[in-house]
């Protein structure tokens, strides 16, 4: 049987999503597509795939991207799905451990590439808050000082999500320094 | 040439020796769980991105496969092998040194 869940993620949250479709997948729901906060299970045998996730470097429909995919396909795991430049991944636990960054160099560049993704995005909405509040306050409009609440509570939260990946790559890189 | 004074990563080094023969991407993840004894297990991104790396650098080349096999057989390169040899020198004398120093401490000479 398929069941559709609709669920909520933020970027910086992966590995909160990782864990929850690996707990799904060990209740006997295993992933079989992934969209916008969209998740479809079928029903599995309790723990019988891992699923992993990853953001891409380059877009998941470039060459560059279709050939990373097809490379971990080639390792016996299953390309389920992809939301923007993330993709989605599951393979069966019989067929030995699964893992996209078994090494803190990978998931340190891993981390640093989600970072650089979400940096503009808060910059972005920091110029949208200003503009919108400079806007409001000149024409007095609530509409745009109400826009302009809304991109700095959206900074907000994406500057709190940079800085939590940024501790989590700064650890990661102190350990590099005594272990691979 | 890409000759190096730094240490190779783990990883590395067991692609290295597992490329002595062509081998596809999930050839070289078996092959280094097995040299390794079951130990070490390469994760995909891990090894993806070692290849390309040893690629540019010239240390691994790929194969020309069949038009309709998806699947991308790498070897070992004249660069590779040398870079292989100046690692396994470096891991001799790692060994020789702990060797030397934890033997005296055990026999107290």
């Amino acid at each position: 049987m398929r069941q559709v869940i609709r669920k909520w993620f933020w970027a910086w949250e992966f590995d909160k999503e990782e864990q929850w479709l690996n707990d799904m997948a060990a209740q006997g729901k295993a992933l079989v597509s992934a969209r916008y906060c969209t998740y479809e299970f079928e029903d599995s045998a309790p723990g019988e795939y891992a699923v992993r996730l990853e953001m891409l470097e380059h877009a998941p429909d470039s060459s560059q991207g279709q050939q990373y995919i097809a490379f971990v396909e080639e390792t016996g795991a299953e390309y389920i799905g992809k939301v923007m430049k993330w993709v989605y991944f599951r393979k069966k636990t019989a067929d030995g451990p699964f893992e996209l960054h078994g090494d803190n160099a990978t998931r340190i560049k891993h981390l640093g590439g989600i970072i650089r993704l979400l940096k503009p995005l808060m910059a972005l909405n920091v110029g949208v808050g200003v503009y919108n509040l400079c806007i409001g306050i000149g024409l007095n409009s609530v509409v745009n000082v109400l826009c302009a609440c809304m991109s700095a509570a959206v900074a907000w939260l994406l500057y709190k999500g940079v800085v939590k990946l940024n501790e989590k790559k700064q650890r990661l890189e102190k350990e590099a320094q005594l272990f691979e | 040439m890409g000759t190096i004074n730094t240490a190779l990563t783990e990883a590395v080094y067991y692609i290295l020796l597992s490329l002595m023969e062509p081998l596809h991407g999930y050839g070289i993840m078996q092959n280094v769980e097995e040299l390794s004894g079951g130990r070490l297990h390469l994760a995909a991104g891990t090894l993806y991105g070692a290849i390309s790396t040893m690629q540019e650098k010239g240390w691994i080349t790929a194969l020309d496969g069949a038009a309709d096999s998806r699947k991308k057989e790498y070897v070992i390169t004249d660069i590779g092998r040398e870079v292989l040899r100046a690692e396994y020198a470096r891991l001799k004398e790692l060994v020789e040194n702990g060797r030397a120093v934890l033997e005296k401490e055990e026999t107290g000479v």
